[in-house]
């Protein structure tokens, strides 16, 4: 990222564009755009009741922006020539980001200060702070929270985990192709087959083959019963598919570790641990930064197992946010006051990873 | 290393600990490998189990239980109903087709957009009002740790009012922009590591610097693209937010359809088990031989 000084790729553009051709660019950009308008405005005076007639759905708006998006990207090689063919390569990324995150986001914002419901007949009705309010007294949202905390904090566990397996991989062994695929099978299923797999199944009280394995030790088995257990169910199932992810990363990184300062300190008469301790970890750091922020990241959007196993359950005691939201939309139809809850958690997130990305940012940068 | 002589008492010392790491480091390995398979080995059993041999806890084929075709039966795909009709089958194919469809689109897509704009930010430098390489660069990234829940219920009421519902399209582009970012991640690593000379050179033979990127910048890096779509792959594949919650009847995907039998009473174990593996098998096929692209495109980014 360091090439914001100029080109890294240098081009001569000489370029001469008549001003027909100039004005033709222009005028296709917004004579789309005012379609779009046009046809928006109709559209929206039609559902109102202004207008008798109209379309049936909002599709032919949805044509006509798409039909502006191609005219600006066509429009940047006819106004800019050589020049525009640059902006082209980000362009279309670009639109395609804007056009699906940041009109949903306005749209979202505005639904979560109403009383939406989408099994009341009224729909959306602004009601200022209530939704606000009612967050305020919904215990079972702070609950949520409180849990991601506690699955945000199991990261470290599956980061100790993960590196132990990469050194593992890392190490003279035989069969190193066979033992990396079947470390990364788990990643490659998807966390609703694993609820059935091990949560519903390997899991079952009376059939399953590790309440089994229990039961020969004598131990009752109850693994979705008291709240601490069932969240350490679902941290280890979670840990189960998503360490390999933090594995291959780790792994990448001991690769490229230089060979001859790890050797140097083993000439030095360093023992593993200390050659460890004083050279790899500290070169890793790196790596192990970037592998646990992409692994937090992805965490905060934990849903899929807790949906499938627990519903929250026992008691909201497995709850991730967006599960509860989930519900509350899916059980309750409540489309306002579950956007609300997105969006203060959206908040907290954007807060959270900055904060996060400034405390490691000096970790994340090799030590000279 | 030490130089071992053979009969010194520091020798055998020496060769007791080389000993015994080798038993611990392949002991660790062992155990690992067996938490990773059992449960795919369990659920692949399983579906060829019958009540009583779930019951009584039976592991192993042809030792403890004779296989059954029963768990298939019931998707319609065991020898002697394959050549039958069956509504549960067509039922099964139409959400895998779905599936296919999907993340194989998306993921298309998505590598296409992703390229591009990777490539651009690794070779010019942009000006989007306030907005530098960096800053955009961050924009995409940063979509990443957007929560899906947030944006589910806004495009829930966009694509209600725009007739996309239910739909493949509908999914196909919000999982695009669900893995825009990995790709982006993935392939801008790709370019920076292609050295502009080559690019100069094709510049200076006459291309464009379309033409340079088509002919001279893509082949080479086709691998780090290749390695982009399989995670991508991977990742349509396996999601099931947005499929349940924008999905009913026509458009559903495979975890959806798995999740909405597991909720199902009574335990139907021989059939969940085939319904699993056969959503599960595609992508354990897919990691067995594409495992290096899978492993190149995740560290990348890792190791700059």
């Amino acid at each position: 990222m360091s090439n914001t000084e100029g080109d890294l790729l240098h081009t001569v553009t000489a370029d001469n564009i008549p001003d027909a051709r100039r004005r033709f660019g222009k005028a296709i950009v917004w004579g789309s755009a005012l379609l779009v308008a046009v046809l928006a405005i109709w559209q929206m005076a039609f559902e109102t009741g202004r207008i008798a007639s109209g379309f049936q759905t909002w599709r032919p708006v949805l044509y006509a922006y798409m039909l502006w998006a191609t005219a600006l990207c066509a429009a940047q090689v006819i106004v800019n020539g050589e020049k525009g063919k640059r902006t082209l390569f980000v362009l279309p990324a670009a639109l395609f980001v804007i056009s699906l995150v940041v009109f949903p986001l306005l749209f979202a914002l505005y639904i979560s200060f109403t009383d939406w419901n989408l099994a009341s007949p009224n729909g959306p009705q602004p009601n200022g702070w209530d939704n606000m309010r009612q967050m305020w007294n919904d215990g079972f949202y702070w609950n949520a929270l409180k849990n991601m905390v506690y699955y945000v904090l199991a990261v470290s566990v599956e980061y100790v985990i993960a590196f132990g397996l990469a050194l593992l991989l890392n190490a003279q062994i035989r069969a190193r192709k066979f033992f990396r695929v079947v470390f990364l099978l788990p990643l490659m299923l998807s966390p609703v087959a694993v609820s059935w797999m091990i949560g519903k199944s390997m899991l079952e009280i009376r059939f399953g083959p590790i309440s089994r394995a229990l039961r020969e030790f004598g131990v009752e088995p109850s693994f979705f019963g008291t709240p601490e257990i069932a969240r350490f169910m679902i941290m280890a199932m979670d840990a189960w598919t998503f360490i390999p992810f933090m594995m291959i990363m780790l792994l990448a990184g001991l690769q490229a570790l230089p060979r001859e300062v790890i050797e140097a300190s083993k000439v030095d008469g360093a023992t593993g641990w200390q050659s460890f301790r004083e050279v790899i970890f500290p070169l890793m750091l790196p790596v192990s930064v970037t592998a646990i922020v992409i692994r937090i990241i992805f965490k905060l959007k934990l849903a899929d197992i807790i949906i499938n196993v627990t519903s929250g359950g026992p008691g909201g005691a497995t709850d991730s946010v967006t599960s509860f939201i989930f519900r509350e939309y899916r059980d309750r139809s409540n489309v306002g006051y579950g956007t609300l809850l997105a969006m203060v958690y959206l908040v907290l997130i954007v807060i959270f990873v900055t904060l996060l990305l400034k405390v490691v940012s000096r970790w994340m940068e090799r030590p000279a | 290393m030490t130089a071992v002589f053979k009969d010194h008492d520091a020798d055998h010392r020496v060769k007791t600990k080389w000993w015994a790491s080798r038993i611990a480091i392949y002991a660790a390995l062992l155990t690992w490998a067996v938490i990773c398979l059992f449960p795919i080995f369990w659920t692949i059993t399983t579906s060829f189990k019958l009540a009583p041999d779930v019951m009584k806890g039976n592991l192993i084929p042809w030792v403890d239980f004779t296989p059954r075709w029963k768990g298939w039966e019931s998707l319609g795909m065991s020898p002697r109903l394959i050549g039958e009709v069956s509504t549960v089958r067509e039922e099964f194919l139409k959400r895998f087709w779905n599936s296919t469809i999907v993340s194989l689109s998306a993921s298309t897509l998505a590598v296409i957009l992703g390229s591009l704009a990777a490539y651009g930010l690794s070779r010019f430098s942009y000006r989007f009002g306030f907005m530098r390489n960096s800053d955009i660069s961050f924009f995409f990234l940063s979509q990443m740790i957007l929560p899906p829940v947030v944006l589910a219920l806004p495009f829930l009421v966009l694509y209600k009012s725009l007739a996309l519902l239910d739909s493949r399209v509908g999914l196909i582009l919000l999982y695009t922009l669900m893995v825009l970012p990995i790709v982006i991640w993935i392939m801008r690593d790709q370019f920076q590591g292609i050295p502009v000379e080559l690019e100069e050179a094709a510049l200076v033979d006459g291309l464009g610097i379309w033409g340079a990127f088509l002919q001279i910048v893509l082949p080479i890096a086709l691998p780090g693209m290749v390695a982009a779509f399989i995670l991508s792959l991977v990742l349509c594949w396996n999601e099931y937010f947005f499929a349940a919650l924008l999905t009913a009847t026509n458009a559903t995907t495979l975890p959806v359809m798995v999740a909405s039998q597991t909720g199902s009473q009574g335990i139907n174990w021989w059939s969940m088990a085939a319904l699993s593996s056969a959503a599960i098998l595609p992508l354990v096929i897919v990691a067995i031989f594409l495992e290096k692209y899978i492993i190149k495109g995740m560290a990348a980014g890792a190791v700059k």
